[in-house]
């Protein structure tokens, strides 16, 4: 496997620019999750790095090697598309063997046979290896697709939301799956996809991109605890963060030049309102199980938070908020270190 | 807006039975999901209501009215596909008349109705625009106006929300219950997506393999799934199931488990001796060092302000969702904890919950 980095990397559309001066290195064995919603050139970056694309203006390096101008198949790249297109007359086998059949590999059968059986266990289809293809289901049909892309040992593997298509289960055993499987084999994967939860369950690093730019990129930790504006902090984390006017709080500490807090669910702490002094009032408390979601309408601002199930406020309730280590905006939006 | 009454409901396709014995009546007001994997029969039970599909046996009632082998055109009803099949040519004021243009109404009429129902969508201001240049949020809005447009007696969609972007999506969970309340409507929505039916759902019907499994809101369904099946495809991650062998009787209060003692709702029915799962969902996992049932942690996926641990234990995986400030590593021994009131029991071979004080009213 190897590391791949883009240097001021552009690319149009006519008039759309899908990409615009990105910089990136996916790092040797690391998994790197780019996360953007429909049209941030999440797709059209693996499509530059796999050379289904060439770009206006920058360089792309694989291995060490300026690859800008290498066809695709001199690249080494191993793509995993969203939907999984398999040969539905070949059975799972055969399916999984293919790439490695190409005459110019001329790879002796038994060893074939070897890879074959290793990323079958791998992807856990090796009781179906006789089977149709099309005599599977949804996952594993896509279980099979990401081993197709596995038997090689490509510079890198490209993942274009492989797990969009599958149920809801599905999608958290794969998701796993493909964890466990990038750690066993160390390899270098970049895997788009607009799922926050998928990204931060899955990446060693996350790059946010915003309309073919990277808003930041860092551990799921590091954006999720010190995002760099609101648009990273936002895009992190369930509940979503709570961004409260810091002029509604006025008794809260706060550096200069802040305009925003963001507060997520552990950065407050709710006490019932004491003498007629609340900051807010419970507008709606929703039991889930385990835990409850209260909104508190604080002067016309809402705010979602968690809390136990012990809780014993409810719908009208006057509370008092504190904030404990929350996040500082300024009016751009950008995070105020403290 | 109507009520539909669907009772014995069986569909055929050749020797495979797609709709099996289905009984259930959407309350007028009611937004009613068929929830379920692909190929269980949510869409055939749909199309049936529709017109679009004859039973092979069984009524359907709209509104009292027997409409079982009426045709599509007389029932009344809006059929909403996957959204956004707007005509690009056309403005959102033709896209919307669109439906009311063989209906016989005077053109004064039509111009009201357009207006009126672009003004309950608020896209009043987009009616002279061409839908080609519209953002997704409005297009979606004006296939809705389509629908709503004729003033149907309900509304059937089918999966409408399945190709959106995840943030999108969440907000058109949004605007679709919505409307839904503000304009009264009777709805049928058919999914396979669990979140959406939770989000949206007055009553949630699960169903597998053309069997409805469990029919109720959407929190008793998460909470008391009726069978393996449901507890399975609800939740996100779904509830873990850890298997244990013994002899069920009517007030037991613990389980067995690998020779852990497990505290349960107190059970109300008894079984002789055989295979079950304890089924407990990630949310009422704790880790207890002191605890004699162990998993080794598989799976650790730092979610924020949580995290989900996969565990392997001799009797199945458990995954957990638990405060992501405890410390945990791959590979580590855990003692595991369950929220006893909430945990449920199920026969293995078939598939039903055992009735503890988990059912109690």
């Amino acid at each position: 496997m190897a590391e791949v980095t883009l240097k001021k990397v552009s690319k149009r559309f006519g008039r759309t620019t899908a990409i615009s001066e990105l910089d990136l290195t996916i790092r040797d064995g690391e998994f790197f999750v780019l996360l953007g919603p429909t049209g941030a050139g999440k797709t059209t970056t693996l499509r530059l790095i796999a050379g289904l694309e060439k770009p206006e203006e920058g360089t792309i390096i694989i291995a060490g090697q300026d690859a800008t101008a290498d066809a695709p198949a001199q690249r080494d790249v191993s793509f995993v598309f969203q939907q999984y297109s398999l040969y539905p007359h070949l059975s799972v086998y055969e399916n999984l063997a293919f790439p490695l059949r190409a005459p110019s590999r001329k790879m002796p059968a038994a060893e074939i046979a070897q890879r074959v059986e290793r990323v079958a266990k791998m992807v856990r289809i090796d009781h179906k290896l006789q089977n149709r293809s099309t005599r599977l289901s949804g996952g594993e049909m896509q279980r099979v697709a990401i081993g197709r892309a596995l038997i090689r040992e490509p510079n890198i593997y490209l993942m274009d939301e492989p797990l969009s298509s599958l149920d809801a289960k599905l999608r958290v055993d794969l998701r796993l799956e493909i964890k466990r499987i990038q750690r066993d084999m160390g390899a270098t994967i970049l895997y788009v996809t607009h799922d926050a939860v998928e990204a931060m369950t899955l990446a060693d690093r996350i790059g946010i991109l915003r309309e073919g730019q990277l808003v930041q990129q860092g551990s799921p930790r590091e954006i999720y605890e010190r995002p760099r504006n609101i648009y990273a902090a936002l895009k992190l984390g369930q509940p979503a963060i709570n961004l409260i006017p810091a002029e509604l709080m006025p008794a809260e500490p706060k550096p200069l030049n802040t305009v925003t807090f963001g507060a997520r669910t552990e950065h407050i702490i709710i006490s019932r309102g004491q003498n007629g002094k609340a900051d807010g009032r419970v507008v709606l408390a929703e039991h889930l199980g385990n835990q409850s979601n209260l909104l508190i309408d604080v002067k016309g601002t809402q705010v979602l938070v968690l809390v136990p199930p012990e809780s014993t406020l409810s719908t009208g309730d006057e509370v008092g908020l504190n904030l404990r280590h929350p996040l500082y905006f300024d009016r751009e939006g950008e995070r105020i270190q403290p | 807006m109507a009520s539909i009454q669907v009772s014995a409901l069986h569909k055929r396709f050749d020797d495979f039975v797609a709709v099996n014995g289905s009984d259930f009546t959407v309350q007028h007001g009611e937004f009613f999901v068929l929830l379920g994997p692909s190929g269980c029969g949510k869409t055939t039970t749909l199309r049936m209501i529709a017109g679009l599909e004859l039973p092979t046996s069984g009524t359907i009632l709209l509104d009292g009215e027997d409409v079982t082998f009426e045709r599509a055109g007389r029932r009344d009803i809006a059929f909403v596909f996957q959204m956004f099949a707007l005509y690009p040519h056309m403005s959102t004021r033709n896209n919307i008349a669109f439906p009311l243009k063989c209906s016989g109404l005077s053109r004064s009429e039509i111009r009201k109705r357009v207006e009126e129902t672009a003004q309950l969508l608020r896209i009043d201001h987009l009616l002279s625009k061409s839908v080609s240049g519209l953002a997704g949020g409005d297009r979606q809005r004006v296939a809705l106006g389509r629908a709503i447009v004729r003033r149907p007696k309900a509304f059937l969609m089918d999966e409408p929300l399945g190709t959106l972007d995840t943030e999108f999506r969440d907000l058109m969970i949004n605007e679709l219950r919505t409307l839904h309340d503000r304009i009264d409507a009777t709805t049928v929505y058919v999914t396979h997506d669990q979140m959406e039916a939770m989000a949206m759902a007055d009553r949630i019907a699960v169903m597998n393999q053309g069997v409805m499994e469990q029919l109720g809101p959407p929190q008793e369904v998460y909470d008391k799934p009726a069978s393996v099946f449901v507890a399975d495809f609800i939740g996100s991650p779904p509830m873990s199931f850890l298997k244990f062998h013994g002899e069920l009787r009517p007030g037991d209060k613990s389980v067995q488990v690998n020779g852990a003692q497990v505290p349960i709702p107190e059970v109300r029915e008894g079984f002789a001796a055989d295979n079950f799962l304890l089924g407990v969902r990630p949310e009422h996992v704790r880790l207890d060092p002191a605890s004699d049932l162990r998993g080794s942690v598989s799976g650790v996926e730092y979610l924020g302000t949580t995290q989900i641990l996969t565990m392997d234990t001799p009797q199945g995986v458990v995954k957990a969702r638990i405060s992501s400030s405890e410390p945990v590593e791959i590979d580590d021994n855990v003692g595991l904890r369950f929220l006893s009131s909430r945990l449920s029991v199920f026969h293995e071979s078939s598939g039903r919950a055992v009735r503890t004080a988990l059912h109690d009213e």
